[in-house]
């Protein structure tokens, strides 16, 4: 695998006439088929375009707001699921059996239901005290879900921790606590980071069914525009917006798969 | 002897899916270094790891140093941090430097302040040889100078007695001597050591007494110089020819 020299530079040259050929032919066939005028009218309009930029990027930054805010809590709340699931002894089975219920209900049931339930039961209880805005509920539904998720991911990574490694640290009489926080789930993180952060990426494009409750982000407010306006062009704009969040976490992910594969490779050459 | 027995386990028993010790009675006296030899799935790590507690255990008892350690209701955390134990595989925490590794336990078990369990960390490594080493991963250590610091890991607790775990059968022929080295210097401290190996001429040079295990049972024990050359039982006898034959006595 060495892509430098003159054979790095053939490869590059090579994968960049393929691509070019290749949209090529892509822009051919589509501008070439019976519909496209009309599919162009109705979604590449550069008048529309330039309007949509000036709105939806304002509401897309809710939607960077939502995914922010949930991500915290997840790795919080997830981490939490993970641990509990993974306490040992008979005592702890309560625990243990709630944790497994939870994950299996919110990995089961569609995100869009548990948004609808959370976003128009929960205020309609009119406990005082709860919250009424829609988009409290809808982050609070995004929470539950991916936690669901991410919990997942954590327990993965705590058990793919050698159980030697419990056995040195409780040997050296760090209680059952220190031992998952100080030497298991530190090690368990940093095995699940790639996994973690595709489910991320998920989580960055669901923050759009948060407007199903009603908040105006980035494609609700893509909704407006293609209503008043008759034209689709807006969704494509939001759509470019979603791609270019995602990007950066993509290639991150790829980035660090990558740079562990060849930290394995580095250590097994050393042994 | 005038002070306490250290170490005294009776009729102790340990399953898993079968029996694997079937009533080990043994005891060490401060300062004695007692070896335990034995074919391999014979019950040696079971017995170091269910002195630190590690494992439950179905009947007999441990005292050490006078207490009951396998009665209801003993705090285990107490125990292990006062028993020192190494394991064949090193198990350092690998994502933690090598002064980490040590200091780990003195501050979030003994509460030691960080400053001072740094000092005491680097005064052990140094002793032992480790001094540049502080700062590095347990990965880019060799064999060698990784056992010998889950060795100064386990010395940092200050522990009353030590259990070693064939600490050198997971290292290349030529680091064996480094860390064998580690561990006369503890006998010569005057550690009380229960060692696990099948290094027989260091058992030979090293132990008060060597106690031969075979499936679960200590079939026999006493000096070094009566066992290696003048072993009553016959098992003992099949076991040190196949070492002799294979060179390593
Ligand atoms: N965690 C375990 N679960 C089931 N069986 C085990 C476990 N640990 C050890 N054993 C069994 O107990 C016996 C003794 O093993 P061990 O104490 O490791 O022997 P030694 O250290 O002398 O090689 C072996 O038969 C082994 O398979
Ligand atoms: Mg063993």
């Amino acid at each position: 695998m060495r892509t430098h020299g003159a054979s790095g530079s053939r490869s590059t040259l090579i994968a960049l006439a393929s691509t070019v050929v290749f949209a090529l032919v892509v822009v051919l066939v589509v501008s070439n088929s019976p519909g496209w005028p009309e599919v162009q009218r109705q979604f590449f309009n550069g008048e529309f375009f330039r309007e949509s930029l000036r709105v939806i990027p304002k509401a897309f930054l809710l939607n960077v707001r939502i995914f922010l805010i949930a991500e915290v809590f997840i790795l919080v709340f997830a981490l939490f699921i993970a641990i509990l699931r993974s306490l040992p002894g008979p005592v702890f089975f309560p625990l243990r059996a709630l944790a497994i219920v939870y994950t299996d209900f919110f990995r089961g049931v569609p995100t869009i239901l548990v948004i609808y339930l959370l976003g128009f039961g929960a205020p309609a209880l009119q406990i005082s005290g709860i919250p009424r805005d829609e988009l409290f509920w809808g982050v609070v539904a995004l929470v539950l879900v991916y936690s669901a998720y991410v919990s997942e991911v954590y327990r993965a990574g705590i058990e793919s921790v050698h159980p030697s490694q419990e056995a040195a640290a409780r040997s050296l009489g760090l209680s059952q606590a220190k031992t998952l926080r100080y030497v298991i789930v530190p090690q368990a993180v940093r095995r699940v980071v790639p996994p973690l952060l595709n489910d991320f990426i998920g989580l960055q494009k669901d923050t759009a069914l948060v407007a199903l409750l009603g908040p105006v982000e980035a494609f609700r407010q893509s909704q407006i525009e293609v209503a008043s306006n008759f034209n689709y062009t807006p969704y494509l704009v939001t759509a470019i917006l979603f791609v270019l969040l995602t990007i950066p976490l993509a290639r991150l992910t790829d980035w660090l798969v990558i740079r562990d594969r060849r930290r394995q490779l580095a250590l097994g050459a050393a042994r | 002897m005038s002070a306490e027995t250290v170490l005294a386990i009776e009729g102790l028993q340990k399953s898993f899916d079968v029996e694997v010790l079937k009533g080990i009675s043994l005891t060490l006296e401060p300062s004695e270094v007692v070896c335990l030899i034995g074919a391999s799935g014979s019950g040696k790590s079971t017995l170091l790891r269910c002195v630190n507690l590690l494992e439950p255990i179905q009947a007999g008892r441990i005292e050490f140093l006078g207490e009951e350690i396998t009665a209801p209701g003993v705090d285990v955390d107490h125990v292990r941090r006062r028993i020192g134990i190494v394991f064949q595989a090193f198990n350092l925490f690998p994502h933690m430097s090598v002064l980490k590794n040590i200091t780990l336990g003195l501050t979030k078990v003994l509460k030691t302040p960080q400053a001072q369990a740094d000092q005491e960390a680097a005064d052990l490594l140094a002793r032992f040889g480790l001094a540049d080493k502080r700062s590095e991963y347990p990965d880019r250590l060799s064999g060698g100078q990784q056992q010998r610091v889950a060795i100064v890991r386990a010395l940092a607790m200050r522990p009353e007695l030590m259990l070693l775990d064939e600490v050198t059968s997971a290292l290349d022929p030529e680091l064996v001597a480094e860390v064998l080295d580690v561990i006369r210097g503890l006998a010569t401290s005057g550690m009380t050591m229960l060692i696990a190996t099948h290094e027989m001429s260091f058992a030979r040079d090293i132990a008060n007494r060597v106690c031969f295990l075979h499936d679960g049972v200590i079939l026999e024990e006493g000096p070094p110089a009566e066992i290696f050359s003048a072993p009553t039982n016959e098992r003992t006898q099949q076991f040190l020819q196949r070492i002799i034959e294979a060179g390593r006595l």
